[in-house]
């Protein structure tokens, strides 16, 4: 049985396809919270294409928060600056196509233990680790100490596994459903 | 305590139906063709072997996970860390105002042990308590072998993240994990890496996608990636979550692909709070006060966000922290 797709024993009889939902800059769809007892507030709801399509190319707009740690969604659109961090961070492509640049930093401006990732003027100095050609659903590592650009060949969406730094904007009223 | 130490209290023989009755501290366990029997000193109760078992195979696979897992609104476990609690009517008001409620609380490994034994016990040679029920035998029936691969399968936990070399690795057909019949449409390309010499360690990149649409479990959070205690658990979701998840901290969901709704209700009483309809791209906080079970209409892909930190517990249980993320 399995991925076979046969029904179970005495079952019903399932389609033969199934098509998979998942949104886009252009194309979303939103739920929400239907409250019983509770405030809508406490779920911080909101939708990554809707924030990122709101938002100016390469804003860090966190859409989630726990303690130190956020998801940040970024609007993928032209070419990011330089940005490193001091700890491993990812990237999840939700949507467009996104190229990763990497350079090993000869020296990082970042103390090690600090958190968040920070903007670096110019071009990095140190050598290149390699180029990630990223599509709808790829994750990347972005390791550790390294400095790392994106360039959008087409107009995306970006989420990024961190923690809170001095870029990360919070606009939690603006994006997320309150009543 | 190691594991050779730990005696699981197991009846010599099988009962009529072939299965053998369990014992943890003053509850006992017994089941038969349709249905299982826990019987604590204050009160007895019973459930259906398909949803039982469903919900113990969670709730050991998982370790105890974060907090509550309720099996249904009367029996469940609560993860202490190093030791769990395992209860009856304690999150049910009911039970509390009759003071029919009991809890007892155990060493880790001697209720991993006893839960691991009932559910290899348990599982006949047909049921996959980890799969969608389109995709499984019934449950039910007299013992009828056993299904040990799929009640014992690897936990993937990924170190940093899933493809860097040493790592959890990607799925393939080869490697035993072909595309779901529900994802068949899923782009399974993986990323383009170019890598220069001495950083292949370093630049590292797969499709979660694709991963996420050759898993062959439902309702499963395994860790993708790791920074530092936040963890990225995708899992991909059928039918109804077998257990209602209470909560010990915040956790959040990101929906990846299609629609789940999820049931909120007061985690202490089982009251109503909400109803949350999520589809792909939203994101939402499960406080920290609810618990929550979801069901989802067609296999989808679920971002699940956890923070492991393990001073979380007591900054919410004495109100330090409060039990919802953020104040806006
Ligand atoms: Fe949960």
């Amino acid at each position: 049985m399995g991925a076979s797709g046969n029904p179970a024993a005495g079952g019903g009889v399932e389609q033969a396809s199934y098509t998979t939902r998942f949104g886009s800059l252009n194309s979303f769809d939103r739920g929400g919270v239907e409250l019983v007892n509770d405030d809508a507030r406490h779920y911080a709801f909101s939708n990554v294409f809707d924030v990122a399509s709101r938002s100016k190319p390469w804003e860090k707009v966190a859409v989630g928060k726990n303690m130190e740690y956020v998801l940040e969604v970024v609007r993928a659109e032209g070419i990011s600056e330089w940005r490193t961090a001091a700890h491993d961070e990812f990237a999840v492509c939700l949507d467009g196509e996104v190229t990763l640049d990497l350079v090993k930093l000869n020296s990082s401006p970042l103390a090690e233990g600090s958190e968040g990732s920070v903007a670096i003027n110019g071009e990095p100095a140190g050598p290149r680790m390699g180029r990630v050609f990223l599509k709808r659903g790829h994750q990347a590592l972005l390791p550790a100490g390294a400095a790392y650009r994106f360039t959008a060949t087409v107009t995306g969406v970006l989420l990024i596994q961190t923690i809170a730094g001095p870029d990360t904007q919070f606009r939690w009223a603006e994006i997320c459903q309150t009543v | 305590m190691t594991v050779s130490e730990i005696q699981v209290a197991q009846s010599e023989g099988t009962n009529a139906e072939g299965y053998h009755e369990f014992s943890l501290g003053e509850f006992t366990f017994r089941r038969d063709e349709f249905f299982v029997y826990i019987i604590w000193p204050t009160g007895n109760h019973i459930m259906s072997a398909d949803a039982f078992l469903r919900a113990l195979q969670r709730d050991v696979a998982w370790d105890f996970f974060y907090g509550v897992v309720n099996f249904d609104g009367v029996f469940g476990t609560v993860n202490h860390y190093g030791t769990v609690d395992i209860f009856a009517g304690r999150y049910n008001e009911s039970y509390r105002k009759a003071e029919l409620d009991y809890s007892e609380n155990v060493e880790t490994p001697q209720i991993r042990e006893t839960f691991k034994a009932v559910l290899a016990d348990w599982t006949n040679s047909t049921f996959d308590p980890f799969a969608s029920p389109h995709e499984t035998g019934a449950a039910f029936g007299i013992k009828n072998g056993e299904n040990l691969s799929a009640v014992t399968r690897r936990r993937v936990a990924a170190n940093r993240m899933v493809a860097v070399p040493g790592d959890e690795q990607i799925r393939s057909d080869a490697s035993g994990f072909p595309v779901n019949r529900m994802f068949r449409d899923v782009d399974q390309s993986e990323p383009v890496i170019e890598v220069e010499p001495g950083f292949e360690g370093e630049v590292a990149a797969f499709s979660l996608f694709a991963y996420l649409s050759r898993s062959d479990v439902t309702w499963n959070p395994s860790v993708v990636s790791a920074c530092k205690d936040s963890l990225f658990c995708p899992t991909t979701e059928e039918y109804i979550l077998p257990i209602i998840h209470g909560n010990d901290r915040v956790e959040w969901f990101l929906q990846l692909s299609d629609q789940i709704t999820w049931e909120v209700e007061d985690r202490d009483t089982g009251a109503v709070r909400s109803r949350v309809v999520m589809k792909a791209g939203d994101i939402c906080a499960m406080p920290a006060d609810i618990r929550h079970q979801g069901y989802s209409p067609k296999r989808s892909m679920l971002l699940v966000w956890e923070n492991n930190s393990g001073d979380i517990p007591d900054l919410i249980a004495s109100g330090k922290t409060p039990t919802y993320p953020i104040e806006f």
